[in-house]
């Protein structure tokens, strides 16, 4: 197989998943509208007192995105396991690895990227100052692909399971703390006028780790769950 | 075809099974299965399974309910690994060739793997992408298959039979040597089923294998499936 059919299948796989996602649009929505609900509150149940709500507000955007991006997981293998679409896709003449990674970009541009580009709205909602909106979106968009690719780790390896909810979180959740660390921290000490290169840095090496890294075990633990 | 029973140190009997010719075709393609077990909850399904298949030929797995047909073909292309064993196709075994096996095999299981949310022409345009397309024509293929006019029909609102014969039209739409087919006659009337008979025969005339179980009779004018019959 020549590289150019490849690209092709992989494409061809994205623009498949994007045609599914957008023809099932209320499972696609179903996170965002959890994220925007679950920020929405905090200054309902806060009060508006912008102090508060101004230190938290990187913290409450980051873990409501982490959130919501665990929500949307199981909707990256469930369907092609249960009708059959799985099996074709591990005995393509294609390397799993690259159609595993046409499937989860897939998945974040469907679930990962309507969140950061809502998140500016909701972080001047959260009385976030501006100087550090660049900086919440900058690593909302290097953070958030690793927990699609991280995620798919885990959904690979429970998809077979009648009920892998639970063990997912479990099995994925430690591995986010490191997004969430560096990326709630970056947006906080962007907010005091401090320079974030450090936390910015560290999240594309998490993120080049997980692109490099992540569609190996997937597609180890995808072969796993058919057998 | 030979079969013959051997006896184990326990004295349990173990058949033992030579399928086929078993002079390998050095020029043909050809799919070698050595000493095959395979264990389900304890259970042994099949043990020391030895199969030849050269090009040009049928195998017709048989067999009650869970004896473990779809087991094997899964096996056989891949999916599942055996408890022991091998399978080898052109001498070399199919867990080493990895996706230059895939390219020369077809598998239609018991899910008919099309997407319900896609229609029918981007069912079988995914099918291309995947593997390795053949020559034919998209629109020649639904014309074989009797769905032309259903181009842009979602799959899920297709009845049970046309999504089989969509599924079965991944055999035509790719250029596959080895169609491993699992049930595949469900839910087809019988023309439908002559028709795929049909495309069995050409298949197999040109050259190519077919692995298949089936609860209903396989019908192949001229040409004698081999038939393997596994008991729990």
């Amino acid at each position: 197989m020549n590289q150019r059919s490849l690209f092709r299948a992989f494409l061809f796989l994205l623009k498949r998943d994007l045609i599914i996602s957008f023809r099932r649009r209320s499972e696609v929505v179903n996170p965002l509208l959890f994220f925007v609900i679950v920020i929405t509150l905090f200054p309902l149940g806060i009060g508006a007192e912008s102090k508060e709500l101004q230190s938290i507000a990187p913290g409450v955007i980051w873990v409501a995105a982490l959130l919501a991006a665990m929500l949307s997981l199981d909707s990256i293998f469930r369907s092609d396991f249960e009708d059959g679409s799985l099996e074709q896709l591990l005995l393509s003449s294609h390397p799993a690895t690259v159609l595993v990674l046409a499937k989860v970009t897939a998945h974040w541009l469907v679930t990962g990227l309507p969140l950061v580009l809502i998140a500016p709205l909701l972080a001047v909602l959260l009385g976030l100052p501006g100087e550090a909106l660049t900086t919440l979106i900058l690593t909302l968009l290097l953070g958030t692909p690793v927990l699609s690719l991280v995620g798919a780790i885990g959904v690979a390896l429970t998809v077979g399971l009648r009920r892998g909810g639970i063990i997912i979180s479990l099995l994925v959740l430690p591995l986010y703390i490191p997004v969430l660390i560096f990326g709630s921290n970056a947006v906080q000490v962007a907010s005091t006028g401090l320079p974030v290169d450090g936390q910015l840095s560290m999240l594309s090496a998490l993120l080049a780790l997980a692109l490099a890294l992540a569609p190996l075990p997937t597609a180890a633990a995808l072969r796993m769950s058919l057998t | 075809m030979q079969t013959h029973e051997v006896s184990t140190d326990e004295g349990q009997a173990v058949t033992t099974r030579v399928i086929g010719n078993a002079r390998s075709n050095q020029s043909a393609h050809s799919l070698n299965v050595r000493k095959l077990s395979c264990l389900r909850d304890d259970r042994v399904l099949f043990d020391n399974l030895n199969i030849h298949l050269d090009a040009g030929q049928v195998l017709l797995v048989e067999g009650r309910n869970g004896s473990g047909k779809t087991s094997l073909l899964r096996i056989l292309c891949g999916i599942r690994l055996p408890e022991s064993g091998e399978v080898f196709w052109c001498g070399k075994p199919i867990h080493e060739l990895g996706a230059a096996f895939h390219e020369q095999m077809a598998y239609v299981g018991h899910h008919d793997g099309i997407k319900g949310d896609l229609t029918v022409l981007e069912n079988i345009r995914l099918a291309r992408a995947l593997g390795k397309p053949s020559s034919a024509a998209i629109d020649d293929i639904l014309e074989q298959i009797k769905l032309s006019g259903y181009e842009d029909v979602m799959t899920q609102a297709l009845s049970a039979g046309q999504r089989r014969k969509l599924a079965l039209s991944r055999l035509l739409a790719t250029d596959s040597l080895l169609w491993i087919l699992d049930e595949p006659f469900t839910s087809l009337d019988r023309s439908a089923i002559e028709m795929f008979e049909g495309f069995m025969l050409a298949h197999t005339a040109a050259g190519g294998m077919v692995i298949l179980t089936s609860h209903h009779e396989v019908n192949l004018k001229g040409l004698t499936p081999i038939s393997l019959c596994l008991s729990p």
